[in-house]
């Protein structure tokens, strides 16, 4: 489904990826954890086409090179990143903005678009999952939300464009408990055989929701190490910095789990 | 692998503003009465004869002539253009059959298949949509839809030439009350040459059952449009006017200097609402309209309220402040505006509200884009007089920027001589939002589609002070001017 | 015509200064500078910088050309009471004359130069050569008045590196005993890369002496430079003062000032600042307390001709009486000055019925990354909030005097030198009425 080799990535002449290998198969849902600064968000930042970097390496997406497609063919390829920091979009209501978002997906696809009522239904179907109701979907985009309410906007958005590989990055930061648990159940029901997952985080704590099958470790640009979900555990008693020095060692051959 | 990729920003597709073909910029070849180029003494005499006008209203027009030949035309606005040649202008251009209309069977089938191309066809419209339409092809007033049924209430719309005949007595006592003949120096011209228009009386107490409209249109060409539009909404009346303009595809710049007027009671209401989308001019900037109109309302009575809304696409220069004298006390005045400049459009437009009564409340909301080469000016006045005691004012003007040759400027005057008046400005300018693009585009939204509606977000505050079927309209008219602002 | 009368009227009698050694390039400067004086005239209300600032009353005074009053009544005290000892050089011009007498130069590092603009022609002016040979005066009449007839002002020179820890101190006085006489001081400040300062001017007076003080003072702030410049304006109410402060800034350079209004009939002060370098910054503030016949004029032009400055003003005004207050403030955002950040806001209270005020923030902007805002507010006393000090039984007029103290405070809060601070506290005090140890926190 997705294969990262050897992706750098600068900006300003700073370097952010330093060689980055990952591989990823048709429905499994793998965690990047890592420190602040480590990478994770650039990667997201890359995967989806973030202008701005400098980039080297390949990416290949269900056999094609993600690198030389636009946002939106990255998108309608099925690439579909959570935000980190959705941003508002005053003025531009939810509804309108998602079906066209869809509609736009399905044009690019050769697919029918979806009228207002269909999609109406459609969205009041997905909504449940993320336990938003109709007021979310008459506000403008997640204008005036809260974190948590843009986090589930985010999740409600996934279930309705319906991706083939999903990036979540960051989803759990700044929600409270049950916020997270929503949005962590309105995941699990997304998961599926043909749909994958990254899992970008800074806490283990998500990982108890969302049990990846794989769990990457980044410092520094490169994944210093990867192994199942335990990895996690161990991360979130030892720290990062513990991995750090100990990976020092073998940071050039590290990272790719086949 | 993939070859290195950089960029700086959105800007390299975004910064290309190409040509959108003018949808409207059709020719009709319509047969026209036309006076000879230039102007003098004896065209206005010519124009005045040729409708037929009372001795008064010459004598009017030939003092305002003669003010005008003492005027040079401003230069303090942020707009740059070629000298005008005012003696090779056209000033009168009437589509024949010049004989007046009765109804809408009578009208020149060439001119309603116009119409329906603009799409407004009159017909349709009478029947469908409820709007009485006055539509002015040039400078000549070609049907009035309508007229029956408000005559029932007392409601008088119809072309400025038949209220000149049939309600003189109104025109005279209203004509030039709000924006006298040497107001200004288009002003002053157009009150020389104003050749039709619309008018509209809103009797005591009556709310117009209806939307009523006014379609403008320059057809010939070399032609000036000079109309002038008059309404008087008298105690406890209420109106609702819509304005909407569009002109052909010419290489040469069109002069449009119409005069609006607007008279409000006291607890009168008028609501004024405009979607100018005259020819914008080609990318390389020529051709276009001047588009130099002046626009004012007196709220001359006790809680009065004036709204200005206008969705600015077109013209190759935009020029105008509608504003409000707030007279009355308790008298409201409202400004909103969308104004969209692109190619290398200009725009140096906003507001005036003069606060003269007591406890007066004025509202400017001003969204202006620039794309392309296109140069937007906010300039308005919020003026709050000695005896504006308890008065207030909320302004708020923000510039979205579309491009790395675009302009924004934001030129506010706020002159206040009353302890008890408070104002309160407010302005921002940035460029339209990379995250924002991002967004949209990671969710599948093609980049154009994005910008137009980011865009168009970003004006929903103006479009809903629209009735519905311009909001529509002017949702979309947006969205067919940026076309082509992405690369 | 009347513009160019009312200009030869002001012109009567006045010559360029020319002194005997001095090189062409300055002769010409100020023949030029008069002759466009003569041939422009003083601004008018049509000047859109000029259109609220009427200038009526200084074209009516009939100015003396001579250059020097006595000044024989000015003590030690009078300037310690109009500009309180800040301990570091400090230089005193009376009349626009430096006065040995009452200045101090100490504390000045191993090759800066604090010297006066005098020593400077006297000694070899071409180092003042970019400033009169391309000087503002162009712009308008009083700068170009100012190219014509400066004889004196302070010349500071800090090289790479210098960093001078005292506040440097430069403090116009004016006693003409009665001879209506324009003064036209100068000060040139040339800070070198990586220098850093704090200069700080008074203008002050004789109370009732007719005088005008025509000021242009100019910087130039080189790589990463940083100036800290601060303007107490206390002349007289019978007085006049006209001042230009004139900005260029390289790479990286910081400069800030803040402008204290208080004195003067009329008063202008005019910023400009020219964001020559990348990623230069600016921020300047102002307060203005207009009362009587007073009109306080702010006049900014802030200049972003680079990538990546900042810009940040804030203006506030109290206005009583018969007062008028222009704040006119433009920011020009250039073709590829990207990465922009401006902003500007404009604040004002009205204490009387008469009093008026003229608000016009402007931006000009010629490229779109940038974020750039400005806001102006004119308003009165929060009602319910002097009704709530009233029920907390403080007198009305205390209690007015407390809520103008809390909307001036922000900008006196910034000030970061304690006894000009303290000074200023005082001043706001006494003239609103308020205790301000009461509300100080």
């Amino acid at each position: 489904m997705l294969k990262i080799e050897e992706l750098h990535a600068s900006i300003e002449d700073k370097e952010i990826l330093r060689g980055v290998n990952l591989q990823l198969k048709p429905g499994e849902v793998h965690a990047i954890m890592g420190p602040n600064g480590s990478g994770k968000s650039t990667l997201a930042s890359v995967l989806i086409g973030r202008e701005g970097y400098l980039v080297s390496g390949s990416v290949t997406y269900e056999g094609q090179d993600l690198l030389t497609l636009s946002p939106e063919e990255r998108a309608a390829a099925g690439v579909f990143l959570a935000f980190q920091h959705p941003v508002e979009i005053p003025g531009v209501g939810n509804m309108y903005f998602m079906r066209t978002a869809l509609n736009s997906l399905r044009r690019q696809r050769g697919e029918e678009e979806l009228d207002p009522v269909d999609f109406l239904a459609l969205a009041q179907e997905k909504m449940k999952l993320v336990e938003m109701d109709q007021t979310f979907m008459n506000r403008s985009v997640n204008e005036g939300f809260s974190g948590g309410e843009k986090k589930r906007n985010e999740i409600l958005q996934m279930a309705i464009l319906e991706p083939k590989l999903a990036i979540l990055d960051e989803t759990d930061s700044g929600l409270d408990i049950d916020a997270l648990r929503v949005v962590a159940s309105g995941v699990n029901a997304l998961r599926s055989e043909g749909r994958s997952m990254l899992v970008i985080t800074h806490h283990q704590r998500l990982l108890d929701y969302i049990v990846p099958d794989q769990v990457h470790v980044m410092t520094a640009g490169r994944i210093v190490r990867s192994g199942g979900k335990d990895l996690a555990v161990e991360l979130e008693a030892h720290g990062y910095t513990g991995t750090q020095e100990a990976d020092a060692g073998r940071l050039s051959t590290a990272g790719i789990s086949r | 692998m993939s070859a290195p990729t950089t960029s700086t920003g959105i800007s390299d597709e975004v910064r290309e503003l190409a040509n959108q073909e003018y949808q409207y910029g059709f020719v009709t070849d319509l047969e026209t009465d036309v006076a000879p180029r230039g102007l003098n003494e004896d065209i206005i005499r010519l124009i005045s004869s040729k409708k037929n006008e009372p001795d008064w209203l010459l004598e009017w027009r030939l003092r305002a002539y003669r003010h005008w030949t003492t005027l040079t035309a401003p230069t303090w606005q942020h707009v740059t253009y070629g000298p005008v040649d005012y003696q090779d202008i056209i000033y009168y251009a009437a589509p024949k059959p010049k004989k007046r209309v009765e109804s809408m069977d009578e009208v020149d089938p060439e001119l309603r298949e116009m119409f329906d191309k603009l799409g407004i066809s009159l017909g349709e419209q009478e029947r469908l949509s409820g709007v009485a339409v006055d539509a002015i092809v040039d400078s000549v007033s070609v049907a009035t839809t309508f007229k029956d049924k408000l005559a029932e209430v007392g409601v008088i719309f119809c072309s400025f030439s038949e209220a000149v005949q049939e309600h003189p007595d109104l025109v005279r006592q209203y004509l030039g009350s709000v924006v006298p003949y040497n107001d200004n120096f288009f002003a002053c011209l157009n009150a020389a040459v104003f050749t039709d228009g619309s008018f509209c009386y809103i009797p005591k107490g009556v709310r117009c059952p209806m939307e009523l409209s006014t379609y403008f249109r320059i057809n010939a060409a070399d032609t000036g449009q000079f109309e002038r539009t008059l309404i008087i909404a008298e105690e406890g009346a209420y109106v609702s006017y819509l304005e909407g303009c569009t002109a052909p595809v010419r290489d040469t710049n069109q002069l449009h200097a119409a005069v609006v007027e607007l008279v409000a009671l006291n607890d009168a209401q008028i609501k004024y609402s405009t979607v100018q989308n005259w020819y914008p001019g080609d990318a390389d900037g020529n051709g276009g309209v001047y588009n130099f109109v002046t626009k004012r309302g007196m709220a001359s009575g006790r809680n009065a309220k004036i709204s200005w809304t206008q969705v600015e696409t077109g013209s190759s220069i935009t020029w105008k402040y509608p504003g409000v004298v707030l007279k009355g006390d308790n008298s409201v005045g409202e400004f909103y505006s969308v104004a969209l400049t692109a190619r290398r459009q200009q725009a140096d437009t906003g507001s005036k509200m003069v606060h003269i009564g007591k406890n007066t409340k004025s509202t400017i909301i001003s969204k202006a884009i620039s794309a392309g080469h296109g140069q937007n000016t906010y300039r308005g006045l919020v003026d709050m007089r000695h005896s504006a005691v308890g008065a207030r004012n909320f302004t708020q003007c923000d510039s979205l920027l579309i491009g790395k040759d675009s302009g924004a400027h934001t030129l506010p005057y706020i002159e206040v001589k009353n302890q008890t008046g408070q104002v309160e400005h407010e302005a921002s300018t940035s460029k339209i939002g990379e995250e924002q693009l991002l967004y949209c585009r990671q969710r599948g939204i093609p980049e154009e589609e994005a910008v137009s509606m980011i865009v168009n977000g970003f004006c929903r505050e103006v479009f809903k002070m629209l009735p519905m079927e311009f909001a529509v309209e002017a949702q979309k008219l947006l969205t067919v001017s940026l076309e082509g602002s992405v690369g | 015509m009347t513009v160019l009368s009312a200009a030869s009227g002001v012109l009567a009698g006045f010559e360029p200064r020319l002194g005997a050694r001095d090189p062409a390039w300055l002769a010409e400067a100020r023949v030029a500078a008069l002759q466009w004086v003569g041939e422009h005239g003083f601004p008018t209300h049509k000047d859109e910088d000029w259109k609220y600032t009427g200038l009526a009353p200084i074209l009516a005074v009939p100015f003396d050309a001579s250059t020097v009053a006595s000044g024989s009544r000015v003590t030690a005290e009078m300037i310690d009471e109009a500009a309180v000892d800040l301990g570091g050089p400090r230089l005193v011009f009376v009349n626009g004359h430096f006065s040995s007498e009452f200045s101090r130069v100490t504390g000045v590092p191993a090759g800066a130069v604090v010297t006066t603009l005098a020593a400077v022609l006297a000694a070899g002016p071409d180092r003042l050569e970019p400033f009169f040979a391309h000087a503002p005066g162009v712009r308008h009449a009083f700068a170009a008045f100012n190219d014509a007839l400066a004889e004196d002002g302070a010349f500071i020179h800090l090289p790479s590196g210098t960093i001078v820890d005292e506040p440097i101190q430069l403090v116009y006085f004016s006693d003409t005993g009665g001879v209506p006489l324009i003064s036209s001081p100068r000060s040139v400040i040339i800070a070198d890369s990586h220098s850093r300062a704090t200069i700080v001017e008074t203008y002050a007076g004789v109370d009732s002496d007719v005088y005008c003080t025509n000021a242009v003072t100019e910087l130039l702030l080189a790589e990463d430079a940083h100036i800290e410049h601060y303007k107490v304006q206390n002349e007289p109410t019978s007085a006049f003062h006209v001042a230009l402060l004139s900005v260029r800034q390289g790479r990286g350079s910081r400069f800030s000032s803040r402008s204290i209004m208080l004195g003067a009939r009329i008063a202008r002060h005019e910023v400009r600042v020219q964001l020559d370098g990348v990623g230069a910054e600016v921020s300047l503030d102002g307060v203005y307390l207009p009362q009587g016949d007073q009109l306080h004029d702010n006049t900014i032009f802030v200049d972003h001709a680079a990538t990546d400055c900042t810009s940040h003003q804030l203006y506030k005004g109290v206005l009583d009486g018969r007062a008028h207050g222009v704040f006119n403030g433009h920011i020009m955002v250039r073709h590829g000055a990207d990465g922009t950040d401006a902003n500007q806001k404009n604040k004002n209270l009205l204490l009387s019925d008469r009093a008026e005020v003229d608000t016009r923030p402007r931006l000009e902007i010629y490229t779109d990354d940038v974020k750039c805002t400005h806001g102006a507010a004119v308003g009165q006393m929060d009602e319910e909030a002097l009704l709530y000090l009233q029920t907390r039984a403080i007198p009305l007029e205390a209690a007015r005097g407390l809520l103008i103290y809390a909307f001036v405070h922000e900008m006196v809060d910034r000030i970061e030198l304690d006894p000009l601070r303290a000074q200023l506290e005082r001043v706001v005090a006494t003239r609103f009425g308020s205790d301000a140890t009461v509300v100080a926190p």
